[in-house]
């Protein structure tokens, strides 16, 4: 480049294009040939660590401000509506194990309740307690590997660390219960699957009275004042009371937008009409707030568990009505008819009278859903399951507009996503 | 109501049902009240309509549109059923909407009233094909990229139709027609007593007009046996005529008979298991 094409007006030297190549720029026209700096998109996931899963973002950035997140799911799509259409209802309830893997027990909840509904089958007392009871413990270890993987996401290490010290304690304890650390396929219809110990009972007890709260209370101190944490979270994807209900909140995410609405306090199920506990509400709806309600319901899960413990009757662990519910084993040796029902549960199942009903249940992540439609048979007709991560993920693009590219993780820890709830 | 289900407020019920009727008019085909849950059927043209009236309505008030569930129901004239369902925050109440249609008549977009329904019109579109006009943004959403079909309907097979692995000549996944190494097993459980729906070997000597033990008005050989159409009656092997043999050269004097065949293929027993389905049995 010549030194005179700087001084002299532009020049149109060969071509106007090669002038704005090389910055030429006219006293007429004192922007032509700059240098213009255009949104670009990057992909984020799906093999990402701070997907949580396999979250595909195609996120539309303005140097480090997101405009637009156009989140691609279904990459874990496993069919399991399909799947259970094909299979009878106690087959089915495995399947919601695999739903949302990390509160398992929750999603069994609802599955069973619904069909205990169309049955309209009695639960003995004992049963709804070990259900609750159980519940509440899947809430805690569901709240430790979220809460644990928020902060970590945002910078911090080692209260991560404590959080899996409690989830592990978690799964020892839903191991000695069910047999299963994950996949418990513990609810039945009709109640559970079989008794706990009492040795079970009491080593809970004592673990909700030393370890739970030294570790947890230990873990969040380090985090609920920190200066860097509170830097990464407040203010960030802050959700009017509005919006939260017009993109269908439910759980922490609607709780922290300020609306004290839990499933389990204005729609109880099971015998959450007899406990006492507190629903947290933000004031913010901002990550920070998403944070410290989850933080403040493994307190009162805390509290749930202590007084099913307190509460807890004797008894039968599961509906007597043997058209449902299958005959104990001890039982079958015995009674010719015991073993006739016990066969004919495991091949053909109980049939469900046709209907058509929606059970939601507060699950650690929010609403989730059971729309369930029987046709008499002994296989659901549909089973439309309702993620809770299905409306909060959509609204991930609203929430992310105008913050930068590492609050993205921070967002998405705070919504706390399973995949294999919302691909199913 | 025994079972321990979510209690919220179904006592409200039937005063919803007088208020939705007077709110929604000829929009309204139908209210059921059924397991305790209200199902208003609605025109399908007037859904936006009837769902803002339902959020919008003192004495309605559902402001949270929770899940939009598609059904199929492939012996209806129009044989999908899209399902709404909505919750009252304030009433702590809920209720489901559903609207018919088919795999052209397109439904109208509710994403104006709820963003939510924006990924819930989706995944309908995504499972059964339903259109929904209005909504900015129907892709797919849950299958793979660049998948066809709809998979939720109820004639796609369980098994769907391609498999997907990784080629190790063309480095690469490819996609292959479904082979299965067994057949899928479908297990009739529709109890006899009950009623099903074909006739089983037998009963059709029940189907005889005369009571028990009566003389039947039918010759014998009018009543056609259960399974005479597959045992045919077997020809004897060797001719039995001349009884007296005086010549043994060969074998057809003998009364010996023919070798037996033997095992052949067509004589084994077909899989019970296995019920030969419209497919020809690859599918379901």
């Amino acid at each position: 480049m010549s030194q005179d094409t700087h001084v002299a007006p532009a020049t149109h030297s060969v071509d106007p294009y090669v002038d704005e190549l090389m910055h030429v720029t006219s006293p007429a026209h004192p922007t032509e040939g700059d240098v213009t700096i255009q949104n670009y998109t990057i992909n984020f996931g799906p093999q990402h660590p701070a997907a949580h899963g396999v979250l595909r973002l195609v996120m539309e950035l303005d140097g480090e401000i997101i405009e637009r997140i156009d989140p691609h799911v279904g990459l874990l799509h496993r069919g399991t509506e399909k799947l259970i259409e094909y299979k009878t209802y106690a087959q089915a309830i495995p399947y919601f194990d695999r739903l949302d893997y990390c509160s398992p027990a929750c999603m069994e909840h609802t599955f069973v309740l619904a069909i205990e509904k169309l049955l309209d089958i009695e639960v003995p007392l004992r049963a709804q307690y070990l259900r609750v009871f159980f519940a509440e413990l899947t809430r805690i270890s569901n709240h430790m590997l979220n809460l644990g993987s928020h902060v970590m996401d945002v910078g911090a290490m080692t209260p991560n660390l404590w959080m899996f010290e409690i989830r592990e304690d978690c799964y020892g304890f839903l191991e000695r219960a069910t047999g299963a650390r994950m996949h418990h396929n513990y609810f039945r219809p009709g109640g559970v699957h079989q008794d706990v110990p009492l040795k079970l009972l009491t080593d809970i007890a004592d673990w909700l009275d030393t370890r739970l709260p030294r570790l947890f209370e230990d873990a969040i101190s380090l985090v609920a004042d920190n200066r860097i944490f509170k830097q990464r979270n407040v203010d960030i994807a802050t959700v009017s009371r509005e919006d939260a209900i017009a993109w269908g909140f439910s759980g922490p995410m609607i709780r922290a937008a300020g609306i004290p609405w839990d499933l389990r306090k204005s729609q109880p199920y099971d015998v959450y009409d007899r406990m006492e506990f507190d629903v947290p509400v933000g004031t913010r709806g901002d990550c920070y707030d998403r944070f410290m309600v989850r933080v403040e319901e493994v307190r009162q899960s805390a509290r749930i568990m202590k007084q099913c413990l307190r509460d807890m009757p004797e008894g039968p662990i599961a509906s007597t009505d043997r058209k449902v519910v299958p005959p104990k084993r001890a039982e079958m040796k015995q009674s010719m008819e015991a073993l006739i029902h016990h066969f004919k549960l495991y091949t053909e199942g109980y049939h469900v009278p046709a209907g058509e009903v929606y059970v939601a249940t507060e699950s650690p992540k929010g609403e989730f859903g059971v729309f369930l439609v029987a046709d008499g048979s002994n296989k659901p007709y549909r089973c439309k399951i309702r993620p809770t991560a299905f409306s909060h993920l959509q609204a991930m693009d609203f929430m992310s507009r105008g913050h930068m590219l590492a609050d993205t993780t921070a967002i998405l820890g705070a919504m706390d996503i399973v995949f294999g709830e919302c691909d199913r | 109501m025994r079972a321990p289900a979510p209690a919220w407020a179904a006592d409200l019920n039937g005063e919803t049902i007088e208020t939705v009727r007077a709110t929604l008019g000829a929009a309204l085909l139908d209210a059921v009240e059924q397991v305790g849950e209200i199902a208003l059927y609605v025109e399908r043209t007037a859904i936006v309509d009837a769902l803002t009236k339902l959020r919008d309505t003192p004495g309605l008030e559902y402001q949270q549109l929770m899940e939009i569930a598609g059904v199929d129901y492939p012996d209806r004239p129009e044989r999908f059923e899209v399902v709404y369902c909505l919750l009252s925050l304030t009433r702590n109440h809920r209720l489901h909407v559903h609207v018919s249609t088919d795999d052209v008549k397109p439904v109208p977009s509710v994403t104006g009233i709820w963003p939510v329904a924006g990924w819930l019109e989706r995944e309908v579109y995504d499972m059964y094909g339903v259109l929904f006009t209005g909504n900015a943004d129907l892709r797919r959403i849950l299958t793979d990229y660049g998948f066809r079909g709809h998979p939720q309907r109820k004639d796609f097979p369980l098994s769907g139709f391609v498999e997907m692995r990784y080629s190790e000549e063309a480095k690469r996944v490819i996609y292959e027609p479904v082979k299965l190494a067994q057949d899928f097993r479908n297990f009739d459980f529709q109890s006899p007593w009950e009623g099903a729906a074909y006739v089983l070997p037998g009963d059709e000597k029940g189907m005889l007009p005369e009571a028990k033990g009566a003389p039947t008005p039918l010759k014998a050989d009018d009543i056609a046996k259960a399974d005479a159409a597959r045992t045919p009656t077997q020809a004897p092997r060797a001719g039995s005529e001349p009884y007296a043999k005086n010549d043994t050269s060969g074998t057809a004097n003998t009364g010996a008979g023919e070798r037996d065949p033997g095992n052949a293929r067509e004589d084994k027993p077909k899989d019970s298991d296995v019920v030969p389905t419209k497919g020809g049995g690859q599918n379901q």
